[in-house]
């Protein structure tokens, strides 16, 4: 492992990020940009939405594993995100279950 | 955050690096790491805020467009893909300077810590630059929240945006939605040379009901990231006058790695706005 060499090179500054791994990971971030952005020129139908959401969270991941050090980092700061985001998840599920329960009222409403 | 890594007023005047009395090291902290992880939690338990802050407004989208598809298909042609991919461009990009930032500040290299920082800010000016263009353009003609919505000048908008876009196919000029959004003239230019029928061929020119909701979530969620950049750029400035002073170094770079983190959050929501609003159809 190269990066615990060039860690333990750098006493009290913690891990620190070798250039190779920030430019990859930019690199990798515009690859996926205009990944997705190509794709939406493509008619995809149905799983449009899977597929755009899909480039999203690899591109978020990326940025959180590398820009933001979790990978690195103490596991703890990382469980919180994915407890967060695992209540966000939560949160709009439910919200969209009991909102569906509801069209059928609002439709009578606001009918012609 | 601020307050904790502030040093005592007295600490500075004898400034001496010896245990206990550096200036950068609170005196409730036991050592640097200790200061480090505790400022670090903190930091990340507000991003969870954030997170939980945006994901109201992403709980608002997700609802109606799964309730009311058709407005959203409507409204994303309002949106310019290529300053939308263009801005996302600009936003990694500042996030690559600020990651190298916090490695420069690491390794003690003040000179290359200034210049990441001044062009994460500049990055983040060129955004909000950007960001004017798009608004601007939907402001002037009547692309507004539910409410100021103006049906037929938005129409009237749309029709004229496909005619330029049909014109400039051909040519496939890389920064035409730039030339478009920013430049109304050229795009009458276009729409005088473009045969009406074709134009308005490819899109029912009846808009759906209620699309001004579109906008207002899209403005919401715009907005609120656009406050969240404005709030980043005060941060980083903050960071950058204090590395211009030379305070960070291998020792103590804990502010540098924090609005480091706050900054990849807020490039970390545009990830999911970009195509949530832009792309999706």
């Amino acid at each position: 492992m190269t990066d615990h060499a060039h860690a333990e090179d750098h006493g009290d500054a913690g891990h620190v990020m070798p250039p190779s791994i920030l430019i990859g990971t930019f690199l990798a971030l515009v690859g996926l940009t205009i990944l997705t952005v190509g794709s939406s020129y493509f008619p995809l139908g149905s799983i449009e939405l899977f597929v755009a959401m899909g480039i999203a969270t690899v591109k978020a991941g990326l940025v959180a594993v590398y820009f933001m050090h979790l990978r690195y980092d103490k596991p703890l700061n990382a469980l919180l995100l994915i407890f967060s985001l695992g209540f966000v998840a939560l949160f709009i599920c439910l919200t969209l279950i009991d909102s569906q329960s509801y069209q059928a009222d609002i439709q009578a409403v606001t009918a012609p | 955050m601020t307050t904790v890594l502030e040093p005592p007023a007295d600490a500075v005047d004898h400034a001496v690096h010896e245990q206990g009395h550096d200036p950068f090291l609170a005196h409730h902290f036991e050592s640097h790491q200790h200061q480090f992880d505790a400022c670090k939690l903190g930091m990340w338990l507000f991003l969870i805020t954030e997170v939980l802050f945006f994901s109201g407004l992403f709980c608002v989208y997700a609802v109606y467009r799964a309730n009311h598809p058709e407005i959203f298909i409507a409204g994303h042609q309002f949106l310019d893909k290529q300053m939308g991919a263009i801005n996302t461009i600009v936003l990694l990009f500042s996030s690559l300077t600020m990651a190298w930032g916090v490695r420069a500040a690491q390794l003690g290299q003040q000179k290359l810590l200034v210049w990441c920082l001044s062009l994460t800010l500049a990055c983040a000016g060129l955004f909000l630059v950007i960001k004017y263009f798009e608004y601007s353009a939907k402001i002037r003609h009547g692309v507004l929240w539910a409410g100021r919505f103006d049906e037929k000048a938005a129409a009237h908008y749309l029709a004229e945006h496909h005619a330029a876009e049909h014109a400039e196919t051909p040519a496939g000029g890389g920064n035409h939605g730039a030339a478009h959004e920013a430049s109304s003239p050229a795009a009458h230019g276009d729409h005088a040379h473009s045969p009406e029928g074709d134009a308005a061929a490819p899109h029912d020119p009846a808009l759906p009901k209620n699309l001004g909701i579109f906008f207002s979530i899209y403005f919401a969620l715009t907005g609120l990231h656009g406050i969240h950049i404005l709030a980043g750029m005060g941060a980083i400035g903050w960071v950058l006058w204090r590395s211009v002073r030379g305070d960070f170094g291998p020792r103590y770079y804990g502010p540098v790695d924090f609005v480091g983190l706050y900054w990849h959050l807020v490039d970390l929501i545009w990830i999911y706005l970009f195509p949530l609003l832009y792309l999706i159809h």
